[in-house]
């Protein structure tokens, strides 16, 4: 019976331990905020109930409990909100050594595609003990990738990305939902993340035959002429994209930018928008020309020349510090 | 006790001055057109109503099975668009802030008796809209419409759906304006802004919402049609548009919303409560003051909708720390509402049931609210029925409450009749357990996981989905109820002296029903609001 009328969700990621932990504190604060607030109203209600003979006693207020009432609460809603404050901070930075799974959200299903190539709809294949980080975008309306186990939930808008990241804790099969409406199947665009064990995660990893995303990445770059302009070996007609990925460019217009997932997408769909200053706007557009999953290739081929020049192209996602040891900007958006 | 009342008939007041449709569709009285109002926003209550109970019909089961999905996502859209438009915002506002600011300041109508009026047909003709819209199909964007859902995807009423909200606006826009005019100049002798009722300062906070948010809504609506008509491309990404902007747009408007339909309802239960308390209200000042702050501070908070939404981390943080400012005036409320009670005089008559209705579940959606500003917490529950639970507390166990209650309080007033007791103390008993049973087990829901506008869910939802469809059920029975008896008493009920509560107020020192002019002499005020320290004694329990 308890199986199937749960009144706890699963816990199954680092980030949903502290997350619980600060509603169990709300709902205990709460609670007893209110169950004070009940019992006054009862027993004043059923002490001062009218009777004849009795008349009201007429108080106009007093100054010192006013401030008393404003001010403690205010003083609590603080701490409340530095605490809330200190876990959404976490959530909304993920680890610099998280593996990478590029999202594509539609109406209505999800896709992913692992950096190791595989790729998966409406199933999601993570192990035990490493930090992911969703990189995800929508190729139609905004929709919200949410796991309830993992208490993390992150809208996925059309034309940009957005990152959400867990580091799951226990194996299962937990649910995904589609948490922002998005039309006609919003409820039919769920899915199951599976967790499982490191040792049997490599093993549906070796599964299948894909070629790594930045290989793929580096084909496209190769098959649409991108890599004409933007050469390494001398200075082409676009900037050299080595160690490009999360650098500060300056632009044309004067301001400086740090070269982030967004702005490496915006750069290939659109690139007259922000030209890297000594460069003239001669690129293509590639909106409406490249799907959202060809893109996701390029971006990650792109981030793939911060390793070393070729060889790491196609390589495992694993950790690596920035070469000149420069701090990795914080993903924000 | 006053010798037995006049009977209505027998006296001239406002509801038998005319007979005759012609005379109720061009009056300019403020008491008429608060009437007109009340039949405009109980039919759309009970439409609301009745896609509300087909909503919660449909989740009776995880599989989508009583309507098709398309249908469903109508029902909850129309649901949002209905309520909160052509009922919610304009419930008290309109209806018993119509009837009673006039009188409750010593005035004999409105500043702008004829705007009034046209008021009352911009809602008409957005409720014409809105019929059409959903006679035609319906829109299914949800009452949010957020892009490019809404803009490019969407193939419903839409537009049409947008214009009715863009009218209703203008309703609500005049209808404030006519209030800050009408509170500032036309208060009688005496009657100095420290001596104004809280329902009046309620009202007032209200209206400077209502002035300066709804033309927000009105231009953002109107964005979404032109970018779904000519394909402007506001709002669309592939045409260098931001879907953001639109919610921050909508956002700015909709959650002062919120406090259009919550302050009202506030200054009506400081009336109850005071009044079935014989007991002036606790700290007078801090609750006006409060109420201005909540009106102000309300218009700093909006991106609390959209900490998922892709805005920045330290947008986010700005967002949480301001929202948790504004709940202190709400607690302030609370707190000062409970401490009028002490050592005071208490009637448990219908509307002060209700008032203790609303304070309960205000507060319970207060308190809840603060989960939902936890930035933390608010990842996982926002989206979810965590927070449809949590705004149903606030408006339907707040405003709902405070509206049926204060139709009670005042309905000896409006009709001149005294609606049956019995009755009334039931239905509110009903009302609040149906209303608790509904929406409580949606908070467990949402923490479990549950994505609100689901149209099919997990079976592990199931229980809890059944018991809030019971719930919504009985709440229903509850809603018919006063409806009935209200039409009954209008006929059968006791006939109502001036003031059958024994309460302070200019309101009750008129005839029930009042005369077209409200006073036979314009008042001069010499005492305090709430002044039950000078007020002769009322019976034990009526
Ligand atoms: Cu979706
Ligand atoms: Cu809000």
């Amino acid at each position: 019976m308890f199986q199937t009328f749960p009144l706890w969700p699963e816990r199954a990621s680092t980030t949903a331990g502290g997350v619980d932990a600060l509603f169990i504190f709300l709902l205990t604060l709460c609670g007893l905020m209110a169950i004070m607030i009940f019992i006054m109203i009862l027993v004043f209600a059923a002490k001062y109930r009218r009777s004849r003979g009795r008349e009201a006693e007429q108080i106009e207020g007093s100054n010192a409990l006013e401030l008393t009432w404003s001010g403690v609460p205010l003083v609590i809603f603080m701490g409340i909100f530095v605490w809330g404050a200190a876990i959404y901070f976490k959530e909304r930075t993920p680890p610099q050594d998280s593996a990478e799974i590029y999202t594509v959200a539609k109406q209505w299903m999800w896709k992913f595609q692992h950096m190791e190539g595989q790729r998966e709809i409406n199933e999601l294949h993570v192990p035990i003990g490493r930090d992911v980080k969703m990189i995800m975008t929508s190729q139609d309306v905004i929709h919200s990738f949410y796991v309830p186990a993992f208490r993390i939930k992150q809208d996925v808008l059309p034309g940009r990305y957005t990152v959400a990241w867990f580091r799951a804790t226990k194996a299962g099969r937990y649910h995904l939902f589609c948490a922002e409406y998005c039309g006609t199947s919003h409820s039919g665009m769920i899915g199951d993340v599976v967790v499982m064990q490191p040792a049997q995660y490599e093993q549906w990893l070796s599964g299948g035959p894909a070629a790594p995303l930045a290989q793929t990445g580096k084909q496209l770059f190769l098959s649409l002429g991108c890599s004409t302009c933007h050469r390494f070996d001398v200075q082409g007609r676009g900037p050299n994209l080595m160690n490009a990925y999360n650098r500060p460019v300056l632009l044309d217009d004067g301001r400086t930018i740090t070269a982030d997932e967004n702005y490496l997408r915006e750069s290939i769909l659109t690139p007259a928008v922000k030209v890297v200053s000594g460069f003239k706007p001669i690129m293509p557009i590639f909106q409406g020309i490249i799907s959202e999953e060809q893109l996701n290739a390029l971006v990650a081929y792109i981030k793939s020349l911060n390793q070393s020049p070729e060889g790491t192209a196609g390589t495992r996602n694993t950790p690596t510090g920035s070469p000149t040891g420069q701090p990795q900007m914080m993903q924000v958006q | 006790m006053a010798t037995s009342p006049t009977p209505a008939a027998e006296r001239e007041n406002y509801l038998n001055t005319e007979y005759g449709i012609r005379s109720w569709l061009l009056t300019t009285d403020h008491k008429r057109i608060a009437l007109l109002y009340l039949l405009l926003i109980t039919f759309f209550f009970f439409i609301g109503g009745f896609f509300a109970l087909l909503i919660r019909l449909e989740l009776l089961t995880p599989a989508g099975d009583l309507v098709q999905a398309d249908t469903y996502n109508k029902l909850f859209t129309m649901h949002g668009q209905v309520m909160v438009f052509f009922f919610l915002i304009p419930a008290i506002p309109a209806v018993l802030g119509n009837f009673l600011i006039p009188i409750m300041i010593g005035a004999k109508d409105l500043a702008f008796p004829r705007i009034n009026l046209f008021s009352w047909y911009l809602l008409v003709i957005g409720g014409l809209l809105m019929m059409y819209t959903i006679l035609t199909g319906g829109a299914d964007t949800g009452w949010t419409f957020y892009p490019p859902f809404s803009t490019a995807f969407a193939k419903s009423q839409v537009v049409t759906a947008a214009l009715a909200i863009f009218v209703a606006g203008f309703s609500s826009i005049l209808t404030g304006l006519n209030f800050i005019v009408t509170i500032h100049r036309m208060r009688a002798p005496g009657m100095t802004w420290s001596r104004l009722p809280l329902f009046v300062w309620a009202n007032y906070a209200t209206s400077i919402i209502q002035v300066l948010g709804t033309p927000v809504l009105a231009i953002t609506l109107m964005l979404v049609a032109l970018d779904r008509l000519f394909a402007f491309g506001i709002f669309d990404p592939q045409r260098g548009g931001d879907p953001l902007l639109f919610q921050h747009l909508f956002w700015f408007y909709s959650h002062p919303a919120v406090y259009i339909m919550i302050l009202p309802g506030m200054g009506v239960v400081s009336e109850v409560v005071s009044c079935f308390s014989r007991k002036r209200i606790f700290g007078y000042k801090f609750m006006a003051l409060a109420l201005i702050a909540i009106a102000v501070l309300g218009f700093l908070v909006w991106a609390h909708h959209m900490f998922v939404a892709g805005i920045s981390l330290y947008a986010a943080l700005v967002f949480s720390l301001l929202s948790y400012l504004v709940a202190v005036p709400s607690a302030i409320k609370v707190f000062n509402w409970t401490a009028t009670m002490y050592k005071g005089s208490i009637s448990y008559a219908t509307p002060m049931l209700y008032a203790f209705g609303f304070i309960g579940l205000f507060t319970m959606g207060g308190l809840t609210g603060l989960f939902l500003a936890a930035l933390g917490v608010d990842v996982h529950v926002t989206d979810t029925y965590f927070v449809i639970a949590h705004f149903h507390y606030i408006m339907v166990g707040g405003m709902v409450m405070a509206y049926i209650g204060g139709l009670h309080f005042w309905w000896p007033k409006i009709s001149g009749r005294m609606y049956p007791e019995a009755w009334g103390k039931l239905a509110a008993l009903i009302i609040f357990v149906g209303f608790n049973l509904t929406f409580f087990p949606q908070f467990v829901l949402g923490y479990l996981g549950m994505p609100r506008r689901y149209w099919q869910y997990s079976p592990e939802f199931q229980v809890l989905n059944v018991l809030s469809t019971a719930g919504a059920t009985i709440l229903a029975v509850g809603y018919v109820l006063p409806m009935v008896y209200f039409l009954w008493s209008m006929r059968y009920g006791k006939v109502a002296d001036e003031n059958p509560w024994g309460a302070a107020g200019l309101e009750w020192m008129t005839a029930s029903p009042p005369p077209t002019f409200n006073f036979d002499e314009t008042p001069v005020v010499t005492w305090e609001a709430y002044d039950y320290a000078n007020l002769k004694e009322v019976p034990v329990e009526p």
